[in-house]
């Protein structure tokens, strides 16, 4: 049993031209500054974030200019097919035996925990730009990790808070029936009896369901005006889709969704998603400096970036600035500079990384346009109004987190 | 209102109506496995991906070729089902004279690479197929409001049903395949083209999967993973009906469809395991299935 | 395999040969298990020997005794989910106790599911037992206790009898081999024994043994249920490694991998599900960090179809094929 294990490193853009004089840099860990890259490649959030999401971050790199602080970047990149112990797995052996120094992407929440313990132990660096469980700052943070996007804090809070202001104060939950739909059905519960409204009744369907009909006629004989839907992914896109075939708007009832990308509107089509509300943390089209950016993706891509594709970028970029200000590649000393930074770019308005890891900036109410509204195959948002990023995610006061505490 | 167990009449049979729909669909798919099975002795594990290639084959005629609703519904199963005869032809032949259990690992094979492969070139979110104009708006039965198309989805998916099963007891093609069922070497000896038999028994059978695959198409996103989970769940129905009879698989088809139906309405939160614990429960009073005949 | 003539003296000897042959080769290759850790990467070489009893423990049903089960995930997520779940909640217990805990969680399951699949035969064995994986895959998701889809997470190695600290990758890697090379005896013993024997009369000819008044269901029975108890070994010794259990191992694309590398090392050979567990697992983390990392299931698809068409003894099968041509 003598299997090679070096791995034939995975190295796929080693954007740099070789120094060879080698400008000593006592300060970096060794001779390059290494980012691995990893995400669902393949699978269901292939589309969020996956190859879209590489091409961020080696967008980011290039507009870096290749190298850092007189040291080359270089990318290392992998599927992790959301699966918690292939993540784990590949990241242990990007540590030790690539001293890779940070990791980025990461979609589905196991296997962003799974990474950030690993990380933990053995003091690396990750920035989460894709996964949605707000317990990644919260009981599961660590000093190792800063989560940058979203999380389902504000887009529970804010769909729901909104939603409930614009008049529609009796709710019906279609929960998917694990801990995450459970999770978020608690949050919106809470925000919408906190604003006067109140859930009349809900049903918990398995994880995952594609036919959904039966749930949707349920929703529909409980009167209420808004259906909310605490549950993710295809499961989401169903729910809407079957609302749509049963006639669940036209008949006066309103959807409100909670964990919606842009690639998942996009994929259903404006006939079946339009007048839907919901949270985002970024969208292509909102100003000049986003346009600017997401149409040069545009160019290499071929598809309008997500809010998460969007933020590999802009966290990659704060990152490198981070680590040439302060000269190393340390994790704690880059944290700490990443940290004392305040975030301000295309991506993200008044950004800031707080103690508990997470990157609080300010989040949108988006409705879907209708079909007659829009004017291209991406023009799918109004932004509707803006969440200060104070108000916007879960306060510290709050936390369960350690790190706060100190 | 009349309630059953605290439920209204109406929602009542609303539910039931929208579990038969479902059950239209278990029916199609184990009716497709139950007729290779009969002929070929394997199981097929690659009929969830030949669904979900009738839905994406319908979806991109529609996309590149302007092929209509319609037409999709006629020409998809025909051209899937001619993919498949191919396979037999090719693959499947090879390995006729070993144990079956190789034909499900084989199959098990292609449905990977199939399902790969489309993932890698259309992603997984899936698209929508639109529905078509014919049948767009719904009916109102009185007691639901039933969108036509899923109207529509039952009664072709019934008459397709029954003619399958007029065509094998019915008509001389029928006898034949019966007859090779029972006894190949036998029908070989009468001068009947078994092999072609075969080849054309595996080609119907998928084209079924995807004329399924054409139906679902508008109901639900067409993705390159829409298959698999669903071809679980028609396992066990046919381990639960057994693969003897084709009026024996499109029953329990539709039998379970209600069951999961009504499962929704009064405990949700097992719709999704109703049809194992029913298997669980066939297997221990009556491990042949309810239509089986082999002990 | 073994001779089965009665004939004394010639097969006698070739006994004695054959073991002698297999004694040498076991003692080679714990050398190598004993050594590899300081060639390769400790925590790669303990996921692949977790699967490689995984393998060993599903191919004790397929190769010895003919039955095809599609669910063996279902065993490996028990042990792994009972383990993780009861060090995480209760740290003051030593990992031996929850890997116990787990494999006899895995054995009792075994039981249940082996009741009921060993009704159906064939096809409908391998169908039963993968519906009833997909229905613990539900359940799994369901349950308060395995963090759905998130899994369970920071399981603590522990201490080893409360003496042995495993937080070290080598201490673990040593750990890990022991575990496994106590499997592979159980399952070696099995298979040598007279059960063994009359497990391989039934795959040959049911009826037969049937008639020759052997308890058919019995066998088959004990046989699922150990084998269900070492994939949960394996599933509970993985989640100690790798310090999480999620729904991975409980999804049936699970189930299928261990047939692959069943079938790539060579089915009913003792060496074979390791040679293929080893294969598999390498191949997957090369093509995960590689342009090729999309098309893994393909490319596993394209292997599965391949050994199907041409290459059913699998490498260990051929090997032996070969070797017995030209030196016999």
């Amino acid at each position: 049993m003598t299997f090679n294990k070096r791995t034939l490193a995975g190295v796929i853009a080693v954007a740099t031209t070789a120094l060879a004089t080698g400008t000593a840099q006592a300060q970096m860990s060794d001779d390059a500054v290494r980012i691995g890259y990893l995400a669902d490649m393949s699978g269901t959030y292939r589309d969020l974030a996956g190859p879209g999401g590489l091409e961020a971050l080696n967008m980011a790199i290039e507009d870096f200019g290749g190298e850092v602080g007189g040291v080359p970047i270089e990318i290392f990149s992998a599927d992790d097919r959301n699966s918690a112990d292939v993540g784990a797995n590949t990241v242990r052996g990007w540590i030790d035996q690539e001293n890779v120094d940070l990791v980025g992407g990461m979609v589905a929440s196991s296997v962003s925990i799974a990474v950030t313990k690993v990380l933990e132990e053995a003091n690396g660096l990750a920035i989460i730009s894709g996964s949605a469980a707000s317990s990644i700052t919260n009981e599961h943070c660590t000093p190792n990790h800063i989560h940058w996007v979203y999380d389902t804090y504000p887009l529970a809070n804010g769909t729901a808070k909104a939603v409930v202001e614009q008049g529609g104060d009796s709710w019906f939950m279609l929960t998917a029936d694990y801990a995450f739909g459970h999770a978020l059905e608690g949050d919106v519960t809470k925000v919408v009896e906190e604003n006067g409204g109140e859930v009349v009744g809900g049903v918990r369907h398995p994880f995952p369901t594609s036919d959904f009909s039966s749930y949707i006629l349920q929703a529909q004989g409980s009167g209420a005006e808004i259906v909310g839907l605490a549950n993710a992914g295809s499961d989401t896109v169903n729910a809407i889709k079957t609302a749509s075939q049963f006639g669940l708007t036209q008949s006066g009832q309103q959807l409100a969704g909670l964990l919606i990308f842009l690639n998942d509107v996009h994929a259903m089509g404006l006939e079946a998603t339009q007048g839907l509300l919901l949270t985002t943390g970024w969208y292509w089209d909102m100003d000049e400096a986003s346009r600017e950016w997401a149409e040069r993706y545009f160019e290499r891509v071929g598809r309008m970036p997500t809010m998460v594709q969007a933020g590999v970028y802009s966290s990659t970029m704060h990152y490198l600035n981070a680590v040439e200000a302060a000269g190393t590649d340390e994790p704690e000393v880059v944290r700490a500079k990443m940290a004392e930074t305040p975030v301000e770019d295309f991506f993200a308005r008044n950004g800031r990384i707080r103690a508990d890891g997470r990157m609080v900036h300010d989040m949108y109410l988006a409705e879907v346009k209708s079909p007659a509204e829009s004017t291209g195959e991406w023009d799918l948002y109004e932004i509707k109004s803006t969440i200060p990023a104070d108000q916007a995610y879960r306060p510290l006061d709050e936390s369960q987190c350690d790190l706060v505490n100190q | 209102m009349t309630m059953i167990f605290g439920v209204p009449l109406a929602v009542f049979m609303g539910q039931l109506m929208l579990g038969l729909i479902n059950g239209a669909f278990y029916a199609l798919l184990s009716l497709g496995l139950a007729v290779i099975f009969g002929l070929l002795k394997i199981i097929n594990f690659a009929h969830g991906a030949q669904y979900m290639l009738g839905a994406f084959a319908a979806l991109l005629g529609l996309q590149y070729l302007g092929l209509d609703y319609w037409l999709a519904l006629l020409l998809v199963p025909l051209v899937v089902g001619g993919l498949g005869m191919v396979i037999e032809r090719t693959i499947l032949r090879r390995i006729a004279h070993l144990d079956h259990l190789y034909g499900l690992l084989l199959t098990y094979g292609l449905a990977l690479i199939f399902e790969g492969t489309l993932i890698n070139l259309f992603g997984v979110s899936g698209a929508s197929y639109p529905v078509p104009e014919a049948l767009q708006g719904g009916l109102n039965l009185g007691f639901m409001f039933l969108p036509t198309y899923r109207g529509w989805v039952l009664v072709a998916a019934l008459a397709v049903c029954l003619a399958t099963w007029f065509i094998i007891e019915r008509t001389r093609l029928g006898a034949y395949l019966r007859a090779g069922t029972e006894n190949p070497a036998l029908m070989q000896a009468f001068g009947v083209n078994v092999p072609q038999l075969v080849t054309l028994t595996y080609g119907f059978g998928v084209a079924l999967a995807a004329f399924a695959g054409v139906l679902a198409a508008p109901l639900y996103p067409v993705s390159p993973t829409m298959g698999s989970s669903l071809l679980i769940v028609v396992f066990a129905v046919v381990v639960i009906g057994g693969m003897g009879s084709i009026l024996g698989a499109i029953l329990t088809g539709l039998g379970m469809g209600l069951v999961e139906g009504l499962t929704k309405v009064y405990y949700p939160e097992a719709a999704n395991t109703v049809i194992f614990l029913v298997m669980i429960l066939v297997l221990m009073l009556r491990p042949a299935g309810l239509f089986g005949k082999e002990a | 395999m073994m001779a089965t003539t009665q004939t004394p003296s010639p097969s006698m000897k070739r006994r004695r040969r054959a073991r002698q042959r297999r004694g040498a080769l076991y003692l080679v290759l714990l050398v190598v298990g004993l050594a590899a850790p300081f060639v390769a990467y400790p925590v790669f070489l303990m996921k692949v020997l977790c699967f490689a009893l995984f393998a060993c423990a599903f191919n004790l049903l397929l190769g010895y005794a003919g039955l095809l089960s599609f669910g063996h995930a279902a065993f490996l997520a028990t042990g792994g989910y009972v383990t993780g779940y009861l060090l995480s909640s209760h740290p003051a217990l030593p990992p031996e106790v929850g890997i116990l805990a787990g494999t006899l969680a895995s054995l009792v399951l075994g039981l249940a599911f082996g009741a009921l699949a060993i009704r159906r035969q064939g096809i409908y064995f391998a169908m039963v037992t993968l519906a009833l994986a997909q229905m613990m895959f539900f359940f799994y998701i369901q349950a308060p206790f395995t963090g759905g889809e998130d899994g369970l997470h920071g399981v603590p190695r522990g201490h080893l009898f409360g003496l042995v600290d495993l937080s070290s990758n080598l201490a673990m890697y040593y750990f890990v081999f022991a575990v496994f090379v106590i499997g592979f005896a159980i399952i070696q013993r099995t298979v040598h024994s007279p059960f063994g024997q009359v497990l391989k009369a039934i795959r040959e000819n049911e009826p037969r043994a049937v008639s020759l008044g052997y308890n058919v269901d019995a066998y088959k029975l004990l046989a699922f249920v150990i084998s269900a108890g070492l994939a949960g070994l394996a599933g509970a010794t993985k989640t100690l490694v790798f310090q999480l259990a999620s729904l991975t191992d409980a999804h049936w694309h699970m189930s299928g991998e261990v047939i692959l590398m069943t079938l790539l090392g060579g089915v009913g050979t003792l060496f074979g599900p390791l040679m293929g567990a080893g294969l598999v697992v390498s191949l997957q983390t090369q093509l995960a960090q590689s342009p090729l990392g999309n098309w893994v299931s393909v490319i596993l698809g394209a292997i599965f179809v391949i050994c199907v068409l041409s290459f059913r003894s699998g490498i260990v099968g051929e090997i032996d094929k070969i070797v017995r041509k030209n030196f016999k």
